[in-house]
């Protein structure tokens, strides 16, 4: 789960990371009062969006009088703010974040992942702040520190100081960075964390670092032992159907093709999926039904799969493991009468009964295509979905880097 | 011969008298699983499926003689199960349970290192030697005891690949489903060292998907150390960058992780690739020269 923005600094601050006085504002009026009460003479205005690339989009503004703080929550409050990260549609913006300007004398990087590979919190530093991580990683990687968190033991002061001497700080500003270091892995911790950024650490004209931005996501395993983190989510930022999904235990994902797929797992189904494109189809969409694959669970499938214009025919394929395939036909028969499903639908069963499963389908009247097998049941699927159509570019969405370069 | 379970496996369950637990050692037992009793804390001293039900796992382990546990538990209390498994000197630990937090696996991941102890899961099927020993919840009627090593990260996928092998007639000398999370007990390499060490292993089938950097590992490994002929194949070329496909694990983060560099590596090492997960049992008949 992701967190805007000035969720973030209001954990950051509970945990004393350094970040700037700053409100969040639904309109127009409470974003000119937050600027009347953080008092000064110019503010940073922020798009509260789950997307990077804000700056660069116009989503992120320095004004110095109240008056532009109401003008920039005016323009974007209502709006959808498009970055390269997010889709064509892009983001809603539900909230502006008003706060007090910083001076930067100094841009640096700090963030911390769970490192699958070496099965540790790992903490990345850089003197490259403001530039993504990623980009750092693939053109200058020996400039990414990296400091490995002992599960037992915690994260170590002298690890902070050893990284802030290697980036070049010194003075008051060692200690500085070694207290942000320590806390900011003490957050990671608390708070089942599954990435947490500061891009950029800046070092302010004072000389003090600073959290100038906050980037945290949660890892949504743990969410049942962190109700008050799971109280921040913001439905508006997640895909329709894909919350419509979560909703009933279904794993889906939207994609720009035009053949629905249905699957039991979640490795079959994205084997599903490349199997379609390999005999020159498109899928719509990634989902996994779950082991089970009730009538219930199958119905609501459906239904998220044809909410998708784009569908010209469904593909269900199922391997049952412990479940029969007879009583997922029943699922499927109901499903299909219940919620009058008008594309053409190709079903392989494989395991456990699956040809009683198959026989079933063909004996219901239902027009439900049977495939032999796996390459039958996709050739079929993309038959029926007609001639692919011309290949959509691929959404250029630079992923979050949760699990670090 | 097989790798980490066999005919002689004294196999308890923790969870064992929940409804998850309860479905999968019924069918266990049915298939001829040795599983001499199970852990539910507060029912200790009475029955279930006609074997013992102890308070702890020490108890059941000084009971019984247990090597392996398999845990049903659910996610919130599954490391303090692993960890209670790990103190009790279980050697195997065989975690079905899906959704641990991540931190909660780390620590796990560290006691397992530090003790010597090995987990396979969590979020995986489970292990089997066919006609011997069923530990999970993968069905039994699909597998063939015979000669093939299957390693994967997916249950269902690990389903595909057996059916295949046992359509052939090849057979299976042990599958082990590794799971789909991002810190998992066991890891691809040390399946493969198994397999490249246990006689009755001639050929092996690795099945990966996208996120983290496994596979690749798993190639370095087999070009380095395995002589036995391996048949891969990955799950994700279609799927999206920065997504969660359905496992945990399952994501390309940062432009890493892809299906393209698994099998950029995969090819590199020598293992013969399949971009179709219908074409593994055939890829295996020609790398073995297998009728």
């Amino acid at each position: 789960m992701n967190l805007h923005e000035y969720q973030a600094k209001g954990l950051f601050a509970d945990y004393g990371l350094p970040v700037s006085k700053g409100i969040a504002a639904g309109t127009a009026d409470e974003a000119a009062a937050a600027a009347e009460e953080l008092g000064g003479e110019k503010w940073v205005c922020k798009v509260q969006v789950h997307a990077g690339g804000r700056g660069k989009a116009g989503g992120v503004r320095l004004v110095d009088d109240i008056d532009g703080v109401r003008a920039f929550a005016d323009e974007w409050l209502g709006r959808r703010l498009v970055t390269a990260q997010t889709d064509a549609e892009g983001q809603p913006v539900g909230k502006v974040f008003v706060e007090e300007a910083a001076t930067i004398d100094r841009e640096l990087y700090l963030g911390a992942v769970v490192d699958r590979a070496s099965r540790r919190v790992v903490v990345m530093a850089s003197t490259e702040g403001g530039v993504e991580i990623e980009q750092v990683a693939a053109e200058t990687p020996e400039k990414i520190l990296r400091a490995a968190i002992d599960p037992a033991a915690g994260p170590q002061p002298f690890q902070g100081r050893a990284m802030a001497f290697a980036l070049g700080l010194d003075g008051k500003q060692v200690n500085q960075f070694a207290d942000i270091f320590v806390n900011l892995v003490r957050l990671f911790h608390d708070l089942d964390c599954s990435l947490v950024e500061v891009n950029p650490l800046v070092v302010t004209g004072d000389g003090d670092v600073h959290c100038l931005d906050a980037k945290v996501n949660i890892d949504n395993n743990a969410l049942y032992r962190q109700p008050t983190l799971a109280a921040l989510r913001d439905p508006s930022q997640e895909d329709e159907r894909e919350a419509q999904a979560d909703e009933f235990g279904l794993n889906y994902v939207a994609l720009d093709g035009n053949i629905g797929c249905m699957v039991n797992g979640a490795g079959l189904a994205m084997g599903t999926m490349d199997l379609v494109k390999l005999h020159g189809g498109n899928p719509a969409n990634f989902l996994d039904v779950g082991g089970g694959a009730t009538e219930e669970a199958v119905a609501e499938a459906f239904k998220i799969i044809l909410s998708d214009d784009a569908v010209k025919a469904v593909l269900i394929n199922i391997f049952g493991g412990i479940v029969s395939c007879r009583i997922i036909a029943d699922g499927i028969i109901a499903a299909v009468r219940q919620v009058g499903v008008e594309v053409p639908v190709v079903v392989r069963f494989e395991g456990n009964n699956a040809a009683a499963g198959l026989k079933a389908l063909e004996q219901s009247g239902l027009d439900i295509a049977t495939a032999a097998s796996l390459e039958d049941a996709a050739t079929q699927a993309v038959a029926a979905a007609g001639a692919a159509p011309e290949e959509a570019a691929p959404a250029e969405q630079a992923a979050p880097a949760e699990e670090g370069p | 011969m097989s790798i980490l379970v066999d005919s002689e496996t004294k196999v308890v369950c923790q969870g064992f008298t929940g409804s998850q637990g309860t479905l999968h050692s019924e069918q266990a037992i049915a298939y001829g699983t040795q599983l001499v009793g199970g852990v539910t804390p507060g029912k200790g001293g009475s029955s279930h499926l006609d074997r013992p039900v102890f308070d702890t796992v020490a108890e059941a382990v000084a009971e019984t003689g247990a090597t392996v546990s398999v845990i049903y538990v659910p996610a919130r209390f599954c490391k303090d199960s692993i960890l209670e498994a790990i103190d009790a000197g279980i050697e195997l630990i065989v975690a079905i349970t899906e959704g641990i937090p991540t931190l909660d696996m780390l620590i796990v991941k560290d006691r397992l290192d530090t003790l010597g102890a090995r987990l396979i899961g969590p979020n995986c099927p489970g292990v089997i030697t066919p006609g011997e020993c069923k530990i999970g919840i993968m069905p039994g009627d699909i597998h063939l005891p015979g000669k093939v090593g299957v390693v994967s990260r997916s249950g269902t996928l690990t389903y595909e690949a057996v059916k295949q092998t046992t359509d052939k007639g090849f057979g299976q000398s042990t599958c082990v489903g590794i799971g789909g999370d991002p810190i998992p007990g066991t890891h691809f390499c040390d399946v493969l060292e198994l397999f490249e060490a246990d006689p009755a292993t001639e050929a092996i089938v690795l099945v990966g998907e996208i996120g983290g950097t496994a596979e690749e590992e798993a190639a370095a490994f087999i070009a380095d150390n395995v002589t036995k002929p391996v048949v891969a194949y990955i799950a994700g070329v279609t799927a999206p960058p920065g997504k969660r496909m359905g496992h945990a694990g399952a994501i390309i983060a940062g432009g890493k992780g892809t299906a393209a560099e698994k099998y950029e590596a995969l090819d590199a090492a020598g293992v013969k690739t399949v971009k179709s997960l219908a074409e593994i049992g055939d890829a295996l008949g020609e790398v073995t020269g297998w009728p």
